[in-house]
């Protein structure tokens, strides 16, 4: 068997691999977030948990209505990002102008209320969710085994991000979410309905996060911890990146999802630690962050 | 920056003479607490009074960082937790009196919170919480792992209260409680005359108008760091003397579950009040106390505690009443 610094390879990239798809769920999640931190100025705590609505509402639709894991993919997002719409409306509008605290504190408690439902209907063991028949199976690249539903979370999450960015960036309505961004006085006095793009915002960015939950599913069990754990790395990951920048956010979760795996080859006790030792160390030298501006 | 420079602002400030003002009402409020700890273990079990105690000083060490110094911190578990491991660790292992167990407890909440309260202090808002949120997940799996130090899912149980001093004999309840509520006034004390004093002074000031803080030649960073450092020894202090009492340390104390209570104790209870920490941490242990029937839901109850605190009771349980009293607790 051949070996790269003393490691297997096929143990190296199965590792590489796996950190890829870490990554593709830290930028999916960084991503929604600055998207939603970029219009509300708020920090949504609950992305974990409405990620992990996400998975469970593909469970749910598989297991009550036998909608499958295609239909879940499109119907899981819309009925989330429904119920982010609810949340924002209800309970997010009427603290908007108030200190971004309170803003953590009141998805911080929304967090625990999602959990806490789902903990005491369906328990914490995990429900198992199969990946779709069409991409059982996998294929030997020589070097390693690629099984195809990891290949297609990888590319399905690139896509999702780039097309993001794109919309974000390079299109009208991105133009107008950035200008209200920046001033929404202004953009609202041009006749932009700027509490409306607001609120769909939230959605768009809730909804990410459950496309996020659909596509883990099948790769780790549902369960109402899920969020719980990745949210803190995603934070993290926030921190790295600075939250200025769409692109940015993109590039350090897969970035730190890579450096996770590799950490997990060479020196695992670290595995777990290995992003905040980062975000440390970014932060002594670089307080914005990679990507960030300037507070 | 001289600090004679740096005093002049702050003598002049009516918040220090309306303060004055309110001494008087202030030491019948310390004469009240008195009176309280010494009734409450006849009339409470005192082991739920002692729990009380050390969330309440837990909760007053938190709000010296969140309602005085602005700073919410979102991983304050991670000094209340290690100080209890190394509190329990030491009694256990290497068989330390209590108060060496609990001074080296303490001292090892001050390293951390040195450690982490310089890389932390240099973003501020949100940015600030998340970082100290990470930081604390970082001490979390160190926990989990290091199982020959925490004994890992199990933590560290067994643990003897021993004797005080080498003469008091801490398995005596009533023994113990009077250790605690020493232990939760001397932190009163200290609070009380942080927020009082000229740092007090500046701590609120960088709170309201940082920039304005910097202008007037404070070198903000600093109050920032101490007043970090010290509400992470303190909330060491209440993690190692909780773990004396129930004997036990475990990854219960570390993790982000305690780190958000303690947040609500201080919301609920008022933030930048004296006295609501006290009160917020007494809802909070006697939720989970009373409603300890009701499993599984109780984080249900508290997240929905949390959201109408935040929309609708900001100013939390003492800071109504203040507005009435018309003066501050």
């Amino acid at each position: 068997m051949t070996t790269i610094f003393g490691v297997p390879t096929a143990a190296l990239f199965g590792q590489l691999l796996l950190g890829l798809i870490n990554g593709s769920f830290y930028a999916i999640l960084s991503l929604g977030l600055a998207v939603i931190f970029g219009m509300l100025n708020i920090i949504n705590f609950a992305h974990g948990a409405l990620y992990m609505m996400g998975a469970f509402a593909a469970w749910m639709a598989l297991t009550y209505l036998g909608l499958n894991y295609w239909w879940a993919l499109i119907v899981a997002p819309l009925v989330v990002g429904a119920i982010g719409i609810l949340i924002e409306r209800t309970l997010i509008a009427p603290i908007a102008k108030l200190d971004h605290l309170y803003g953590l504190l009141l998805t911080f408690g929304l967090a625990l209320i999602i959990q806490g439902i789902f903990r005491n209907y369906y328990g914490s063991s995990g429900l198992p969710y199969a990946a779709p028949p069409q991409l059982s199976g996998g294929q030997n690249l020589g070097f390693m085994f690629l099984p195809y539903y990891r290949g297609w979370v990888v590319v399905a999450s690139l896509i999702v991000c780039l097309a993001t960015w794109y919309m974000i960036e390079k299109t009208k309505l991105g133009a107008y979410l950035r200008a209200a961004t920046e001033n929404p006085t202004l953009v609202q006095a041009f006749g932009v309905n700027v509490p409306l793009l607001i609120t769909l915002t939230y959605g768009f960015g809730v909804a990410l996060a459950a496309f996020a939950g659909v596509l883990a599913a099948p790769i780790y069990s549902v369960n109402p911890n899920m969020g719980v754990d990745l949210i803190i790395v995603v934070f993290a990951v926030v921190v790295i990146g600075g939250m200025g920048s769409i692109m940015g956010s993109i590039v350090t979760g897969f970035g730190l999802g890579v450096v996770e795996g590799l950490t997990k080859v060479f020196y695992p006790e670290a595995s777990s630690t290995v992003i905040f030792i980062i975000m440390v160390i970014v932060l002594l030298v670089k307080p914005t962050g990679l990507f960030g501006r300037a507070a | 920056m001289s600090e004679s420079v740096t005093k002049a602002p702050v003598d002049t400030d009516p918040v220090t003479i309306e303060s004055e003002a309110a001494s008087s009402s202030h030491r019948i409020l310390f004469a009240i607490i008195a009176v309280l700890l010494v009734v409450a273990p006849f009339v409470a079990y005192p082991v739920f009074v002692m729990k009380l105690l050390c969330f309440a000083l837990f909760a007053m060490a938190f709000n010296l960082l969140l309602g005085y110094g602005g700073l919410l911190s979102f991983g304050h578990a991670a000094y209340f937790g290690m100080a209890s491991y190394i509190s329990a660790y030491t009694a256990l292992h290497w068989n330390l009196n209590p108060e060496f167990a609990i001074l080296l407890g303490t001292l090892g909440a001050l390293v951390l919170g040195a450690v982490f309260g310089a890389v932390a202090i240099r973003r501020t808002g949100i940015y600030f919480a998340m970082i100290t949120l990470a930081l604390a997940q970082m001490v979390y799996f160190f926990c989990l792992q290091a199982t020959g130090f925490t004994g890992g899912e199990d933590g560290i149980q067994g643990v003897p209260r021993g004797h005080l001093f080498g003469v008091f004999d801490l398995h005596n309840d009533l023994t113990l409680y009077v250790v605690v509520a020493v232990v939760f006034l001397a932190g009163f004390a200290i609070i009380y005359r942080v927020i009082h004093s000229p740092f007090g002074q500046v701590l609120k000031a960088i709170r309201e108008n940082e920039p304005r803080a910097i202008s007037l030649g404070y070198r903000t960073s600093r109050y920032k760091f101490v007043v970090f450092v010290l509400s992470a020894t303190l909330s060491g202090l209440a993690g190692a003397t909780k773990a004396i009492v129930f004997q036990l340390a475990s990854l219960t104390d570390v993790g982000l579950g305690t780190s958000g209570e303690v947040v609500l104790m201080t919301l609920i209870g008022g933030m930048g009040t004296v006295l609501g920490p006290i009160v917020g941490a007494g809802v909070i242990v006697g939720m989970s106390n009373y409603l300890a029937s009701l499993g599984g839901w109780v984080t249900v109850v508290q997240g929905v505690v949390f959201v109408v605190c935040v929309l609708l009771f900001r100013e939390g349980i003492v800071g109504v009443l203040n507005k009435y009293a018309k003066t501050k607790f």
